[in-house]
Order: C-alpha cells, then structure tokens, then sequence
C-alpha cells in the first residue's frame, strides 16, 4: 500500500498554487489535509501525476464573520473549525456537525474546502453545507466565481470546479429569523461514514407555521439529496408529530432512492431516512421555536 | 516523476534534512529513513491509528502524510516521551499504562499516547465517557481497551499534579 | 520464601521497552543492501492460469528479480500438512490439499500469489507488480459453503470429484435411542460467517542469507518459530543449526500466524540465498485480508433431545465448515466445533458428523477460539430455545445439564484436536453461574428492570452462556533456566511471544522458586538459537505448557542451587533458604552466599568439574502433557437494542471464568478482556463479505469494522480456581476463554432484547441491517409503531 509516483509542487501563494493547476491542468491535483486522497493513493485507485500541495497556503487559512454569517477559508483545518467560537456563534450547525468527521487525528489535518472539494457522498459537510445554503467561491488564474451548493456538487466525488479551478472559500450564510437546526446521522461506530445522515433547518412564520424547511440528506444517494417533497408538504403547516411523521413518510420513499451495499439495504436505508428526518425535524422545530 | 526533494524536519527536538522522493509516506521516513520504529503502521489508510505521531504538537496519522510535507514542521514520536527509555524516567503517561496493564502485544500503543498526551493537557479530568471518545479513533486488538481506560485515568491524575 | 509472586499483580517487564518504542518488530528490522518484495495476486477466486506476462515489471528500474511458479524448480511443492486427522478416528475422509508457493497452472482464491517481485524498495516492487498481465481463464467461483458440496459445483481441486475436504463422524452412545426416550426434540439450523484475526501488526519477514558464514537467518512473525526453523532448513538442504529463525516483538497473534508454511515464509528465504542479499517483505493491511488466514464460516443442522424437567438426553448435529482453498491445518477447527458443542454438560449420547468444503476464499486456520465458539453457539442456542419451550429458565435448564463436580474425569468418548480422548480433568461449572447470575443481577433484572424499561419502550435484555475450553494441549515445550554471574536469572525458551505477558508470568514462576527478583529474571523466546525445541503459541498452551516446563526447570536449577549451597555453607540442604538473591541459612541470615557467586563456583576456572556433574546452575526441562487441560465459564450480558435503528449497545458485561491456579491475574483479565472485545467484534461489527464471484467486499478497516473503545463495555470479572490435576502448577489455559462465549451470549441477549414478538436468532454475526431485516421478517417494526 505504498502510493505511485508523482512530480509535486508546495506553492506558497494562492497566485503560485493557480499557476501550476493552470499549468498542469488534468494532470494536477491539489492536495489539501489528504485524508482521503492519499488513503485512495495508497490503495493506487488514485494516480495523480502532479499534486500542487496546497498546505503552505496559510491564505487561505482563516475563519471570518460575513454579513452575519460566516466565512471559512478552503485550507482551514477542520479541527480549527470545530473550535472556532465564531462558528460556534454563528452558525451552529457546522459546530455540532464538525465532531462527526472521523476522529480529532483526522480533522487535526482534513480540511474543510477539502472536505468539501472532495464531495464524498457519506461525507457530513457537503449536506450540511446544502443545508445552509452555502456559497463557494472557486478561484482559477483568470478569475473567480461564486457557485451555490446546488451548482457546486456535481455527482460522486465530483465537483463543478474546472481543473485548473481551486475552491478557496466557502461563505455560510446566517440563519433567518425563527429557524431552528438540527443534525443527525446513524453509523455503525462513531467516527464512520454514516449509514444516514441527514441536516434540517425549519423556519417557522411569524404565527408559528412552518415557513419553509429544508431536509438534506448524505449517504443516500451520488451527493447530498434534498428532500423536496417532503419539506413542500410541511410548507405553511402546523408542525405536529403528525405533520412531521407525514413528511419523513414522504422523505424516506419519495425524495431519496438510497442504493443498498453491505452496511445498509436499500430498505435499512430508507427506514433510517424516516426515523432520522422525524428527530431532526422535531428537533429544528423545537429550536426555531426558541430562536 | 522521482525529483527528490530535500527536507528539514525535526522530530523529538533535533533536526533533520534528508533527501525524499514526493511521494515517500512519513510513516515510512520517521520509521526507515530515521530509524524511530517506534511508530507502527496498521493500515496504511488512516483508520488504525497506530501511526499517530503529534506534528506541530497535533495528533496526526503519518501513514497518510507524505514526508515531503513536513518540510519545517516538528514532529514528536513515542520515543520523544522519555529521555532514555529507562524505567525511572518514564513519562507518567507511559508509567500508567504499565501500572493498569494498558499494553498486551505493543503495536498500538505508541498511537495511543500520541493521542492522549494532547488530549489529558487540554482535559485534566476526563471521565471514563470522555476517554473512550479521545482514544475511538485508536484500534487496540489485545486488551478490549478497558485496561487502557484505566490507564487513563491513573495519568490523569499522576500528571494533574505536575 | 521472601516475595511470593506466583498469583500476584506483577507489573509487566517487558512494558518498558514497549512503552519507548525500543521494541523489536520484524518490520524494524533493517540492513542497508535490503531487497523489498511485493507480490501480484490474483484477482480472480477460481480459474486456470493461460499467461504470464513479466517483462514489463523485470525492465523496471530498481526491480531486482520476478519470480513465477516456473522459476522456483524442484523448490516449487505444495506446503507440509501441518496437523494430519487424528488416526484415531474411524472411517474418517480426509483429502490433503495443502497450498502452494505461488500459483501454478490454476488460482484457488483472490489474493493468491502468483508473482513475486524483488526489487529495490518496496514502493518499486508495488510499481512493478502493477506492470504484470496475467491472463486468467475463469470458472465459476465457489463461495456459498453448502453449494460447494452439491453436485453441480465445479471442482476446486481438479483431481477430485468434488469439494469435499474431509468427513468425519464421531459418537457417544445412541442419539437414537436418546430421541425414543425424549419428550421434546428441537430442530435448528445456525450459521456462523466468517471473520478476520486483525492483529494490528500484519505478517513479515525479513531473511537474511550470509554466505560467509552460511547461515540463514529470518525474522518472521510467526508463532511458531522452531517449526518454521525446521521446515526451512528442510526444504532449503541446510542443517537446522544453520537457519535462525527470530519471533521477535510480535503486534498480536491470535492464531493465524501459527500458520505455516505461508507462501512468502517459503519464498523470501530462497530469494535471499539466491540473490544473496538481505530481503524484505511486510503484508500491508490489503493483503492481510486476502493472504492471511481466516476462520469461522459453518452451517450446523442441531437436533437436541431433552426430557421434559429440561435434562438433555442428546445431541445431533451436521455440520459444513468452510475450509477454504486449501486446507493445511487439518480437522483442528471444526475437531474443536464438535467437542465444544457438548459444553459444560452432561451429554449421554451425542452425534456429530461434519463436511470440510473447499471453497474460493483464503484458507480457513485457527483464529481465537479455533472453532470452539461454534459448538457454543450451537449448544447454548438450543438450550434457551429447549428451556422456552418448557418453560424453564435459561438458568435454570444449564443448571440441570452440567456435569458434576464428582464427576471429574469426565470422558466424553469421542476425539479431541490433540487425538486424545476428550477428557474432562476437572471442572466446578454450578458454582461459576451462581457467581454470574449474582454479578449481573439476573433475578432483578428479570422480575423487576427489564420489565420497567420494556414499559417505557425500552428493548432491554440479557444473555448467559456457559462453555467450557480444551486448553494446553501437548505436544510439549522445554525451556532452559541458567544462574548467571551477575545473580541474574536466564530463562529460554522456543514458545515464542505476541503480547500475553511470558516474560513476566514466567518470571514469576522462575522468581518463586529461585528466591530472586521478579525483575532479575530475563525471558528469552520465539529465538531458536536460544532454545532448540518447542512448538508454538497456540491452543491457550503458553502459560500451560511452556509454563510448566519453566517451572520444573526451576526445581532443577533451585535442586543444584542447594547441593552447591550445602557444600559451601556447610549446613544441610533443608536448613536452607533461597531469598532476596541469596541462599542462607535459615535464622541466621548472615550465613549466606549470594546465587552470583554460587553461579561462579560452580564454572569454576580452575579445578575439574566432578564426573556425573555438569557445570553451572542450569537445567533444561520438559513438559508434554497427555491430554488438554478444560477451562471452563460463564458470561452474561445485558444489552439494550434501540428499535428504531437496531444499535445495540451492552450495558453491563460479566465473565466468571475458571483458569484453575492463576499465575497474574492482571494479565489474566486483560486476556479476558482482549477475548470479550474480539467476540463483540465477531457478533455485531465484523464479517468478511464475499461477492458471488469470491470478491472480498470490505478489505479495508474503513469497512471491516473493528470495535473501538466505544463499542466494547467495562467488563466485570470473577475468578474461580478449580486446579488441573494434569500438571503440578495446576493451570490451565486463558488466552481464547474471552472470545468463545461472548457472541453466542449476545446473541441471546439481543434475542431476549426483543422479546417474544422478536426473531428467533440462529447467526452470527449480526448488524443493525440484518437486525432490521430479521425484525422484518416476524413483524416487529409494525408492532412497535
């Protein structure tokens, strides 16, 4: 398990790091924390020829407030996130979801442009990420772009970012009033890719009906699912157990189309659909009762 | 494709420049370019936890590092734990897992001290759920962990005095 | 005697240098000039071989040689049987395949080696095994064990007429009569799927031919280093005083690594002398799970006859185990399934016939608990389902069965592993239940908690099972014990060692007798220059056999310490003590001479020795036991299954286990706690997933789940000592004890969990998944919404 060969590049400007993806193209890629790219090297079902290692780029290293919400730069360790009393304080939900990525060793190097960048679909951010309606700006030597969660996750481990593109920073918007948040998901040990997970948000209206919701959901498809159907139905509803139990009704068989593997079949899968989207459903209601 | 990078990494407080192709793991520097055995490879992908070393003072999985990366950085190992490896001189952390029996074959021991130095620095007085949780990315196969839980405790409180 | 340290808490000696990261693995080991290897295995589990093709791999830079079947000559044989069948068995079949070096004309399983590549290190060794093309020609893949015995299954081995391995049916008294007689027969089938040791360090070795000196040395991870020595001077025309085999620091056996001879333990000697170079290859975790050997997969059809008070009357039970591709370790696994399902109980008449199938996986060795957790499985099963049926407690129905104390040898007439009869020496099963059933609170939780917390909606339960473990089996260990001058006290022996703790519990035993401190008295193992004879770590023999012949060595030497002493101190030798180092005379310590000095005087520089003595203070003894010696315990567990999400988590876990005389109980209770883990693991995380084509489906830790510290509960443990009358320190073995009853117990307790709405359990292991599906499929789910 020893990785194959590569020719490797340590910039330490973000200008620098541009050049060389714009110069090696779809032979480069960026190493960021490596968590998952050098295990994957390892296991040689990744044969990169170049890897411009983004580590030096401290840059792109920080944690800022942003109109209220919160902006993150690509190369910030997880750990540090996890930490952040700014995140903390505003944008919770990134807080709470951050101890779930593996275990402190791995988010002590992962980072979170990463993570993201990396778009494994049992992975928590990218959901998360959704969830919060997110924007990530992606940065190449002739310019930038601000992409939506949405534009930004393609497929399986697949991006919108062009080759020579580099995700730089990722802005988390603040909450609206009256919402509430909640994360979840089901693993087999802590620290595992979940079997389910699954990141709500409910805004309540000023009469306490549910405003709008959103129910994203990891491990269950090619990159995170929304649940459309289900937070549809919750639109301008009283959100009783029954109107919730209706919706993770509709989540579970409607919205998602989870694939079966060893851990989990396609029914498992459904089933913790449900069970997950009624806690944190309840949960994000709960909260954004109180907000 | 085999352009050799030279680095300076130190590792237990000295320092040392080498010659290494990109894509050399550190695991395998620390260990075969040094001679540090002390850190051990389980799994090679990150999930064993037996190769944690602390790289500027964080618990990190070496065998998901390339060497070239630590260019600059500082590295501590198990060896790092003690001046000479005597019996007298064993840091409390160390002294505990030999008094509650927190090590049968060895192999991942190194790995879990790497996690817990930090991790008792920054929770003095970590409860057994506390524990359990810090050292959950770290696979023993011999003891069932609870020796080591114990272990845990007894540093915690040998090194609350210090 | 000054310190007594035989039963003690003694800290361990060899933790210092384990804790420093000074101990030595094989992996460690390093000379400048090595040669690394890496091997290309294949990637299909059945079909024939049509080509070769290496020559992008030999024009690699840094690739040294690449070796095919064709190239090793006449070296190329089949590896040695390492246990035949017990002769003692009548009419058994039993077809020797035993695996090759590398794959030659056809592959049997993925992983198989079919190339092996000597190059200068070894990332370029990896790189080369990726420039090699074989082509295979693939026949269909025999995975499911109990197809691989029907008709239409193609033939592993092309030269038998089907995948049978082996056959085997033994007896005691007439089942049939047994069901005449019965007033309720139970009917079962149960399955047990296969799983891996893990041992957080895998497989290497380093060999090392000098041709200036002629000797070959290997540093191997093996557990049995002086057969390895043996069978390596053999096969490569050496004297066994030329090859030095060295089991240093070894990260965790567990079995599998008493395998042998493994391909890469027969090719990378040869390649050393050969190329006459030092030649180095570690498995990486990929290949453990392919090229390391597992164990576990049987299907068992059970029959129990019971009277209706719940007294078994006999047992039946078919059974297919899962050889895999080839099978080197004989009948010692599904030997143990057969003896083990008798458990601790009283079994008038008793059949069990088995079927060893090959099949398209890795070859099927002892793995902790080698087969025995099976027979548990099977017997502790049918007794709750028996007692649910007639309404008798589960504690209630094993307390009727056990054999009692007075009973003691108990001959169970049938053949255990080690071809003796399976005797039971000794044994106080009501007692070490009583102890459980107190420790876990069986009643309370019966009549008062779990049916408080089942009304909250609480699924709560618990599981209690007994076994019993053949332990310590021959065929010997030796073991040579010397007084040096320093007053230092050597002891080798060829065991060899993976963590259990030797180099102090056999201290302890040497300390004892000798009158020195624990910490003055040096191990040395698993290094045949040291010690010439011996056979391995295995079969819970370590602290058994090897420690038995530590200890009668120790007579010797303390017999020789004495006459010496008497001479020189001129008092008799039952005036005498030996304490603190020293041999004095009792009440009047000044008359003492330290063991140093009486280690010098007696290797005398001057003056003969006398004829009929030998120099020194040392002997070398022996001890081969007859027969096994029978550990026995109870486990119980309570467990609480979540019935949304099918996690389980114990909340309380108890062992009382009976070892008979404890050497240190702090090693003790950590193999305790090591077993108690690896079973959990075996019950709910772990289990190898092949595809219909025999693709490994999780050959990796992200997917073969090993449980962490989360997931394995605070273990409480209870001691009994009932002393085996087969060796005179009265031990038995411990080191599988953990591991046999755990998943059998938690199964039951996930069943009770459950309840009676819930599934009737019959495998292990399970998952949250297949939890869910068996809820399923009785209606759970609907009735708990």
């Amino acid at each position: 398990m020893k990785p194959p060969p590569f020719e490797y590049f340590a910039p330490t400007t973000l200008d620098e790091a541009l050049d060389y993806m714009a110069d090696y193209g779809d032979e480069a890629k960026p190493l960021a924390g490596g968590q998952s790219l050098i295990p994957t090297m390892n296991f040689r079902l990744a044969q990169p020829e170049v890897l411009v290692d983004l580590n030096g780029l401290a840059e792109l290293a920080y944690i800022r407030p942003a109109a209220g919400g919160v902006s993150i730069g690509a190369m910030t360790r997880q750990r540090s996130v996890e930490r952040s009393p700014l995140v903390a304080e505003q944008t919770p939900l990134i807080h709470e979801t951050m101890p779930y990525i593996a275990h402190p060793q791995i988010r002590n190097r992962g980072t979170f442009g990463g993570n993201l960048a990396h778009t494994d679909p049992a992975s928590e951010l990218p959901a998360v990420a959704t969830a919060l309606n997110a924007r990530f700006r992606a940065q190449s030597r002739s310019g930038q772009r601000w992409l939506t969660a949405d534009e930004f996750f393609v497929d399986l481990f697949t991006t919108a970012l062009e080759p020579e593109e580099l995700l730089v920073e990722i802005v988390i918007p603040p909450l609206p009033a009256r919402t509430g948040y909640a994360f979840h998901e089901i693993s087999r040990r802590h620290g595992d890719y979940a079997l389910v997970g699954v990141a709500a948000t409910v805004t309540l209206d000023d009469s306490g009906l549910c405003e709008a919701a959103r129910l994203v959901y990891f491990s269950v498809g090619d990159k995170p699912v929304e649940a459309v159907q289900a937070t549809a139905a919750l639109a301008g509803q009283k959100l009783s157990a029954a109107a919730i139990d209706a919706a993770a009704e509709i989540a579970a068989t409607q919205d998602i189309d989870p694939p079966g593997d060893i851990h989990a079949s396609v029914a498992y899968r459904r089933h913790l659909a449900k069970v997950l989207a009624r806690q944190v459903l309840a949960a994000a209601t709960a909260r954004a009762k109180q907000d | 494709m085999n352009t050799l990078h030279t680095i300076t990494v130190t590792i237990n407080g000295q320092a040392y420049e080498r010659e290494v192709e990109p894509r050399l793991l550190l695991s395998d520097f620390i260990r075969h370019e040094i001679g540090l055995t002390g850190t051990h490879v389980g799994c090679e992908h990150g999930v064993c936890g037996a190769c944690t070393i602390l790289f500027d003072g964080e618990p990190v999985r070496s065998c998901i590092m390339f060497a070239v990366q630590a260019n600059g950085h500082e590295i501590m190992t198990i060896e790092g734990l003690t001046p000479d490896a005597s019996e007298e001189n064993l840091h409390p952390l160390q002294a505990s897992f030999r008094e509650a029996h927190g090590l049968q074959c060895g192999f991942c021991t190194g790995g879990f001290l790497m996690t817990l130095l930090p991790f008792l620095k920054e929770n003095p007085d970590p409860s057994e759920q506390d524990i359990r949780e810090a050292i959950s990315g770290n696979i023993c196969r011999c003891t069932g962990y609870q020796h080591i839980v114990d272990a845990v405790k007894i540093a915690a409180a040998k090194m609350e005095g210090q | 005697m000054s310190t007594r340290y035989f039963g003690q808490r003694i800290k361990r000696n060899e933790d210092v240098r384990m804790l420093t990261g000074q101990a030595l693995h094989v992996d460690d080991v390093n000379f400048a000039d090595m040669l690394h290897v890496a091997f290309y295995r294949s990637r299909d589990a059945h079909g024939y071989i049509k080509e070769i093709d290496v020559s992008a791999a030999q024009e690699r830079e840094g690739v040294v040689a690449v070796y095919t079947a064709e190239d090793l000559g006449d070296y190329w044989q089949p590896g040695p049987l390492l246990v035949p069948p017990p002769p003692t068995i009548k009419g058994l079949i039993f077809n020797q395949r035993t695996q090759v070096p590398l794959a030659k004309d056809k592959v049997r399983y993925v992983g198989e080696p079919i190339v092996m590549v000597v190059a200068e290190s070894r990332y370029i060794a990896e790189d080369a095994a990726g420039d090699i093309w074989v082509e295979i020609e693939p026949l269909p893949a025999v995975i499911d064990i109990e197809q691989a015995l029907s008709e239409d299954a193609p033939p592993i081995h092309d030269d038998l007429d089907s995948n049978l391995a082996a056959h085997v049916i033994q007896r005691k008294g007439d089942y049939e009569t047994a069901v005449q007689q019965a007033d309720l027969v139970i009917k079962r089938k149960l399955k047990y799927d296969r799983g891996t040791a893990a041992a957080m360090e895998n497989r290497g070795i380093v060999a090392q031919w000098d041709a200036k000196s002629h000797k070959l040395t290997v540093w191997d991870t093996t557990q049995a280093p002086i057969v390895i020595r043996n069978g390596l001077a053999a096969m490569l025309g050496l004297s066994e005083h030329q090859v030095r085999v060295i089991a240093p620091f070894i990260g965790g056996g567990f079995g599998p690594k008493i395998m042998m001879f493994y391909p890469e333990e027969v090719l990378l000697p040869w390649a050393s002398m050969k190329l006459n170079r030092p030649i180095k290859w570690i498995e990486d975790r990929q290949e453990n799970f392919f090229a390391t050997t597992q164990e576990r997969g049987q299907v068992h059809e059970a029959e129990l006859a019971l009277t209706r008070d719940g007294r078994v009357l006999g047992l039946k039970h078919n059974f297919i185990h899962d050889g895999g591709a080839y099978i080197p370790y004989g009948l010692t696994v599904p030997l143990n399934s057969q003896a083990n399902a008798l458990g601790p109980y009283a079994t008038p008449n008793y059949y069990s016939e088995f079927k060893v199938a090959f099949t398209n996986k890795p070859i099927v060795t002892p793995y902790r608990g080698a087969g025995r957790q099976h027979g548990v499985f099977v017997i502790e099963r049918m007794l709750d389902i028996a007692a649910k049926e007639l309404d008798l407690s589960p504690i209630e129905i094993r307390r009727r069965n056990f054999i009692q104390p007075e009973a003691f040898p108990y001959n169970h007439e049938i053949i255990f592993q080690d071809f003796a009869p399976l005797v039971f020496d000794s044994g106080n099963y009501e007692p070490a239940l009583d102890m459980a059933v107190e420790m876990i609170g069986y009643e309370q939780f019966i009549k008062e908690e779990q049916p408080r917390l089942q009304a909250e909606g609480k699924k709560v339960g618990i599981g209690v099972a007994a076994y019993v473990e053949g332990t310590g089996i021959g065929p010997y260990e030796g073991a040579r014990i010397t007084v040096e001058a320093s007053g230092k006290v050597s002891v080798a022996s060829g065991i060899g060692t993976q963590g259990q703790g030797h180099f102090t519990s056999f201290a302890q035993i040497v300390a004892d007798q000798l009158g020195v401190d624990v910490r003055n008295v040096y191990l040395v193992t698993g290094d045949t220059d040291q010690f010439h004879w011996g056979a391995g770590t295995f079969a819970s023999r370590g602290a058994v056999v090897a420690g038995n012949a530590i200890h009668s060595a120790a007579v010797e030497v303390r017999k020789k310490i004495l006459k010496l002493a008497s001479e020189k101190l001129e008092a008799a030798e039952e005036d005498l003590e030996l304490a603190d180092g020293q041999v004095r005379v009792k009440g009047v310590p000044e008359t003492a001479i330290n063991l140093g000095s009486l280690a010098v005087m007696a290797n005398p520089l001057r003056g003969a020795v006398r004829p009929g003595t030998e120099p020194g203070l040392e002997a070398t003894s022996y001890f081969g036991p007859e027969s096994g010696t029978t550990a026995s315990g109870v486990h119980a567990l309570i467990v609480e299954v979540d019935p949304e999400t099918m996690l389980v988590e114990v909340k309380k876990y108890v062992v009382v286990h009976d070892c008979g005389k404890v050497i240190n109980p702090l090693i003790l209770d950590g193999q305790i706690h090591g077993g108690v883990a690896q079973g959990l693991g075996n019950a709910f995380y772990e289990q190898l997933h092949f595809d219909e084509n025999g693709q490994l489906l999780n050959a990796s830790f992200m997917d073969y789940l090993l449980p962490t510290a989360l997931d394995v509960p605070r273990m409480e443990i209870g001691h009994f000592e009932t002393l085996s009358p087969l060796n005179p320190l009265g031990i038995k073995g411990a080191g599988e004890a953990g591991a046999i009853p755990a998943a059998p117990a938690f199964v039951q307790a996930v069943e009770n969990a459950l309840g009676e709405a819930g599934p009737e359990i019959l495998e292990i292991p399970l998952s949250p998944n297949r939890l869910f599906e068996l809820v399923l499929g009785v209606g759970l789910t609907q009735k708990t919404r």
